[in-house]
């Protein structure tokens, strides 16, 4: 028989819930309130409904802004996952270049996000840049001020650039975890290198990768500062994400029902995504262990 | 509290959530239980089948609010406990 659950070891994270609930739950109910009323300052409200769920709902700007987000966070995964896990590869296994290439590899994620954006908006200007003149002495008509293809690409090469050593390096802490004894027997049976990688690397590195594009996953759907620096959103709102987007509606415009409403499905999308991770990572780890 | 900007059915939404987790925790803890294997495939708990029923609810809300139209929203609640139904007899 299976053993039933103990659900009493929950309390043990109480000290935690307290410490969430005024860092995110009791902000967010705030949100909630928010999103149901409208202010004009002075922290007065009147009672609106659902008026604002219902515009967002209707609202372009809004869908735009979440077609432009999803296919970033789609671009810069399938950008980013199997670069980082062709790079783990062909680290070093061990010896002084294995401890170089880590150093080399967690440097990216060190800078802060603004200056990466500060980085990346010199990097890509035509006139000093060196992005920016070297493309430009090429023939190349590059100009991601004025231009949205460009714009796009700045920001997604600027992420892979940020990032892929995030993905590298938890797919080469997961090649590492797998036992010798694994390559030895594939050298046995002959198996070619592609076999390798498709029945005993990918399998063992399936939990971290998990892990990798639910991180990246999460962290690309907020980004904020790094397009808003190099691009601030445009050419027009060629690049506005939604958290861009977001701050324009709370923060620019100072329409609070309205960001609040747009915060709370911004909020849900996200939880509801998550989950969906989280759960497959679960599983993942309990066919595992079984 | 003003400061959060309160109204009564924003404050009774979160007191029917809160008392929702409240309840479920106390279930839980007396009559501990065996997560089983449902429709979707994966291991569930009744504290996991709640938190299918609220997020998709709030789904099915807005869903309801975007194709139907918010004067006949509180209809949506009726498919939300269906929904939720299903969700504890199934999932």
């Amino acid at each position: 028989m299976e053993k039933t659950v103990n659900q009493k070891a929950w309390f043990l994270v109480l000290p935690v819930l307290v410490l969430v609930a005024f860092s995110a739950i009791i902000p967010l109910m705030t949100v909630v309130n928010y999103s149901v009323q409208d202010s004009f300052g002075q922290n007065q409200f009147f009672w609106a409904g659902l008026v604002w769920f219902e515009d967002l709902l209707h609202s372009e700007r809004m869908w735009d802004a979440l077609g432009r987000q999803l296919f970033f966070s789609g671009a810069i995964l399938a950008i980013e996952v199997p670069l980082g896990v062709f790079v783990a590869l062909n680290m070093p296994k061990k010896g002084l270049w294995a401890s170089v290439c880590l150093v080399l590899m967690s440097l990216p994620l060190l800078i802060p996000w603004n200056v990466v954006g500060t980085i990346w908006q010199v990097f890509a200007r035509t006139d000093i840049g060196l992005l920016g003149y070297t493309l430009d002495s090429l023939g190349i008509n590059y100009n991601y001020t004025q231009n949205a293809a460009h714009a796009w690409i700045t920001i997604i090469v600027m992420d892979v650039w940020h990032w892929t050593s995030l993905v590298a390096l938890l797919a080469y802490a997961g090649l590492q975890s797998i036992p010798n004894a694994y390559y030895q027997a594939a050298r046995i049976d002959q198996a070619s290198r592609w076999a390798v990688f498709r029945y005993i690397e990918l399998p063992k590195m399936m939990g971290v990768l998990m892990i990798a594009i639910l991180l990246r996953f999460m962290d690309s759907f907020m980004i904020y500062t790094e397009p808003f620096v190099v691009t601030g959103g445009g050419p027009g709102n060629a690049t506005t994400l939604l958290s861009i987007d977001l701050v324009k509606m709370a923060l620019g415009q100072f329409d609070l029902g309205n960001a609040a409403a747009f915060s709370i499905m911004y909020f849900l999308v996200i939880l509801a995504i998550s989950w969906v991770f989280y759960t497959v990572m679960v599983n993942l780890d309990k066919r595992d262990t079984k | 509290m003003a400061w959060m900007a309160w109204t009564l059915p924003t404050a009774l939404f979160f007191v029917v959530i809160a008392s929702l987790l409240v309840v479920f925790t106390i279930l839980a803890i007396k009559f501990p239980e065996t997560p089983r294997r449902g429709v979707l495939g994966i291991e569930t708990t009744r504290g996991d089948r709640l938190f299918i029923t609220l997020l998709g609810s709030a789904f099915i809300n807005l869903a309801w609010m975007g194709v139907i139209g918010p004067e006949l929203q509180p209809y949506a609640l009726i498919v939300c406990l269906v929904y939720a139904a299903a969700v504890f007899r199934f999932v």
